[in-house]
């Protein structure tokens, strides 16, 4: 019987922390790539601690142009989503009961269609349409215009889900009421209809923001000259990521988490103050049995301790001292494949007039490695460029070719 | 303050798909007046009230107010008020912003309306209280705020729908004369409604019954009570013994019904169906508990039955008896200090004057 307890509680425990790890484990990483000086995401090896992806990542460009358009793009598509789907949440629940259902399926198919097909046909018809109305209409082919509408069409499908949840519990009676007392239907949207329906439209805002922030495959149709950090990123995935990504993977983590928080601590405060729960002695009356505000000043304190620690530190020393290291280590490693090459060159004659042909390659690429610099940038491309075709035929040749080098000892270290 | 208006529904019908929820519905309100709509559950009062407030158009027929046909006039644009069954007090609104909200719509001031909330609040002994959310009052104080915000919009006519249904026995006598007073104070007319047949012969000037949507007698709560028009308002309105048979003679106003279990009984005809009844129709004769006496009268007037038992009330007692073939009979007697009127089994004859009992064409009772 106490043992079956254990057992469950056990059980529990390595389920919970195996869930949690599934869920948090890839964020943590993550996160900590973007203290690493080493030029790709990785943790090990572990080479310097370091902040200069933070400062790679605010001179990135690409990367601070896709959070403007992202923001602005974002943006826009709250104000166009949100009252798309005020609208059409009105409509459906109080006018036309009878289309109620019909309605309902056209309202909520965009969610049920791929987003690459929505992306698509917004491109295609508003090409169409911008044809139509010529050149005075070229905003119509602009890429953020074309990202805002693209989005919303279904984003505002969302946003409406959520008004009518809300709405359905909303009394038509409240309406009739304000009329009967003399309001005009404008005055009783606003003065009755619109207060009820204030935090659905705060959640809707929230969740089509993030829902346009984290859009790649509508927008990927629809951005034209205007790429958005999502698209941005995949782009630079593709040719090869630093952990300047990681860095801004850091500072959107932390400003989620802190504006969860802040969110918290703001549903306490207003609990305390209407009296729900009993401020303490002691602490400040905002603080007690506030564990969001607790960590809310944590989490304040350590970013500012980054930030500031930043300033002073250096990672350059360590950075000399591992590239030493790393000489060293790589130096025995090409002799010792040295070597074995010699050896195998001995053994199998036969294999000679391959061999012979990359020679060129082969020497060059030696020399390179033992540059300092083109070691590290050899680290970073290695794992994209194995197994291309430019690679050297032979088995042996590709050893000894740095990039592959590199990506063999990356390997045995992993 | 605004004096009252008429109202008048002429020939209103009103149908809810093939559902007719009010039929034929023909009435004339004296501006000033107190006038109850009463009936059952699901009669169609409610629907009355909305198409004079004007939030459903009558499918056929007119609605009158002040003599204007108020046919696409919207309910923002007729003096009306119309208290809500469920109060509909906006619930993110405090009760002093909830009171002055038809001055809110019109631009008064913030000042202005704080102050005409406080007035309004002290007449519904709500001193203090305007800036509780409507949440935090209790059912009676939300009824009376609901009260407040109609009257502060200064309607000509004020419709109230069961506005005193959550209130206790004791706030709701008090509520009674309290609007009582209030309709007398500011004249206007008030259209109420009730399935409480004592505030409604209480209050108003003029009661309609109701049944099913069809109006089946309007007047005052005497004629209502004393002369009821149909079975069901006779039935309704009050309580009453029943006894079913046929005419067997007719004098004038009154007529001899041979009653299925209780032989010949004299009635009154009741002035609604003077003319309407002839010998050998069905009809039914009503006679109030209250108006049974113990005791012989005439041989068409007396009846004669057995005690089953006795319900003290506190201000009467009830009495009821089982006459010939089971036949179930209500009586009352006033409390006059004595323990006990009569004794279980005992046969008694009990009596009526006949211009206490009146018969009329048979017809549906209402259902208990
Ligand atoms: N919008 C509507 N659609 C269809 N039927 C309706 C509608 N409103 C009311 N009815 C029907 O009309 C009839 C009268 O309703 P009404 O609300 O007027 O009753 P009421 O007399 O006010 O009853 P209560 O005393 O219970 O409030 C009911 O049978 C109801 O089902
Ligand atoms: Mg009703």
């Amino acid at each position: 019987m106490r043992s079956n307890i254990l057992f469950g509680r056990v059980a529990l425990a390595v389920y919970l922390v195996i869930f949690f790890g599934y869920l948090l484990g890839p964020l943590l990483v993550m996160g900590l790539t973007a203290f690493n000086s080493a030029p790709f995401p990785s943790i090990t090896p572990w080479q310097c601690y370091t902040y200069e992806w933070f400062g790679a990542l605010f001179q990135d460009e690409r990367i601070l142009n896709g959070i403007k358009h992202s923001f602005i793009v974002g943006i826009g598509t709250v104000i166009l989503s949100v009252s798309i789907g005020l609208a059409a949440s009105l409509v459906l629940t109080q006018v036309w009961p009878r289309w109620r259902s019909t309605y309902y399926t056209i309202i909520i198919a965009p969610i049920l269609i791929p987003g690459v097909v929505l992306g698509i046909s917004t491109l295609v018809f508003w090409r169409r349409v911008s044809e139509v109305f010529g050149e005075n209409a070229a905003f119509l082919n602009n890429g953020l215009f074309l990202t805002i509408i693209g989005q919303s069409t279904f984003i505002a499908s969302y946003c409406m889900l959520v008004f009518v949840a809300r709405l359905q519990r909303f009394d038509t009676g409240l309406t009739e009421a304000a009329l009967d007392l003399g309001a005009t239907h404008t005055q009783a949207f606003r003065k009755i209809m619109l207060p009820f329906m204030r935090p659905a439209i705060a959640s809707a805002a929230v969740l089509a923001f993030l829902a346009s922030f984290e859009n790649y495959n509508t927008t990927t149709f629809t951005f034209g000259a205007y790429p958005t950090l999502t698209i941005e990123l995949s782009q630079m995935v593709r040719y090869g990521i630093n952990p300047s990504i990681s860095a801004l993977a850091v500072i959107i983590v932390a400003l989620t988490v802190f504006a969860a928080l802040a969110a918290e601590v703001y549903r306490r405060r207003s609990k305390i103050k209407s009296g729900d729960i009993k401020p303490g002695k002691g602490l400040p009356a905002w603080m007690f049995g506030n564990v969001a505000t607790i960590l809310l000043v944590a989490l304040s304190f350590v970013v500012i301790a980054m930030v500031y620690s930043a300033q002073a530190y250096s990672p350059a020393q360590c950075k000399i001292d591992y590239k030493a290291e790393r000489q060293i280590e790589n130096q025995t490693r090409i002799e010792a494949l040295q070597k074995a090459r010699r050896e195998a060159r001995q053994n199998a004659a036969p294999l000679e007039s391959i061999t012979s042909e990359p020679p060129s390659q082969g020497a060059g690429a030696f020399g390179s490695v033992f540059a300092p610099t083109n070691l590290e940038d050899a680290a970073g491309t290695g794992s994209e460029e194995s197994g291309t075709p430019e690679a050297p035929a032979s088995p042996f040749g590709s050893v000894f070719a740095p990039n592959n080098l590199e990506d063999a000892v990356g390997a045995g270290k992993n | 303050m605004s004096s009252g208006v008429d109202v008048t529904l002429d020939n209103v019908w009103i149908k809810f798909g093939d559902f007719v929820a009010v039929r034929e519905a023909n009435v004339n309100i004296k501006g000033g007046d107190f006038f109850s709509f009463l009936g059952p559950s699901g009669c169609g009062k409610t629907t009355i009230l909305r198409a004079v407030s004007g939030f459903l158009n009558p499918s056929e027929g007119r609605v009158l107010i002040g003599g204007k046909d108020m046919a696409g006039i919207g309910p923002n644009k007729r003096p009306t008020a119309l208290i809500f069954q469920n109060l509909a007090l906006f619930p993110l609104m405090k009760v002093w912003e909830n009171i002055t909200f038809s001055m809110e719509v019109k631009g008064a001031s913030a000042v202005e309306r704080r102050k005409r909330a406080d007035e309004l609040l002290d007449m519904i002994a709500l001193q203090g209280q305007g800036d509780k959310l409507p949440s935090e009052l209790s059912g009676g104080q939300k009824q009376r705020v609901a009260i407040a915000r109609a009257l502060c919009a200064e309607p000509d006519v004020l419709l109230l729908d069961e506005p005193l249904s959550a209130l206790d026995l004791k706030l709701r006598q008090h509520m009674r004369t309290e609007l009582r007073e209030i309709q007398q104070r500011v004249g206007i007319t008030f259209i109420y409604i009730t399935h409480d047949q004592g505030e409604a012969l209480t209050m108003s000037d003029s009661v309609a019954v109701m049944r099913n949507g069809i109006i089946d007698q309007i007047g005052d709560g005497h004629a209502v009570y004393d002369t009821p028009a149909t079975p069901f308002v006779a039935s309704f309105v009050g309580e009453n013994n029943v006894f079913r048979g046929k005419i067997s003679a007719i004098n004038g106003n009154e007529a001899v019904i041979a009653t299925n279990r209780s032989g010949e009984l004299l009635s009154r005809i009741t002035p609604a169906a003077v003319g309407k009844l002839k010998v050998g129709d069905d009809a039914m004769m009503f006679v109030r508990p209250e108006v049974l006496n113990v005791g012989e009268g005439t041989d068409k007037t007396t009846i004669s039955a057995k005690v089953l038992n006795e319900e003290f009330e506190g201000n009467s007692y009830s009495v009821f008896l089982e006459g010939n073939g089971g036949k179930r009979i209500k009586m009352a007697m006033p409390n006059m200090g004595q323990n006990q009127h009569s004794t279980k089994g005992e046969v008694v004859s009990f009596s009526y004057d006949v211009n206490n009992a009146v018969v009329m064409p048979a017809g549906e009772l209402a259902s208990e």
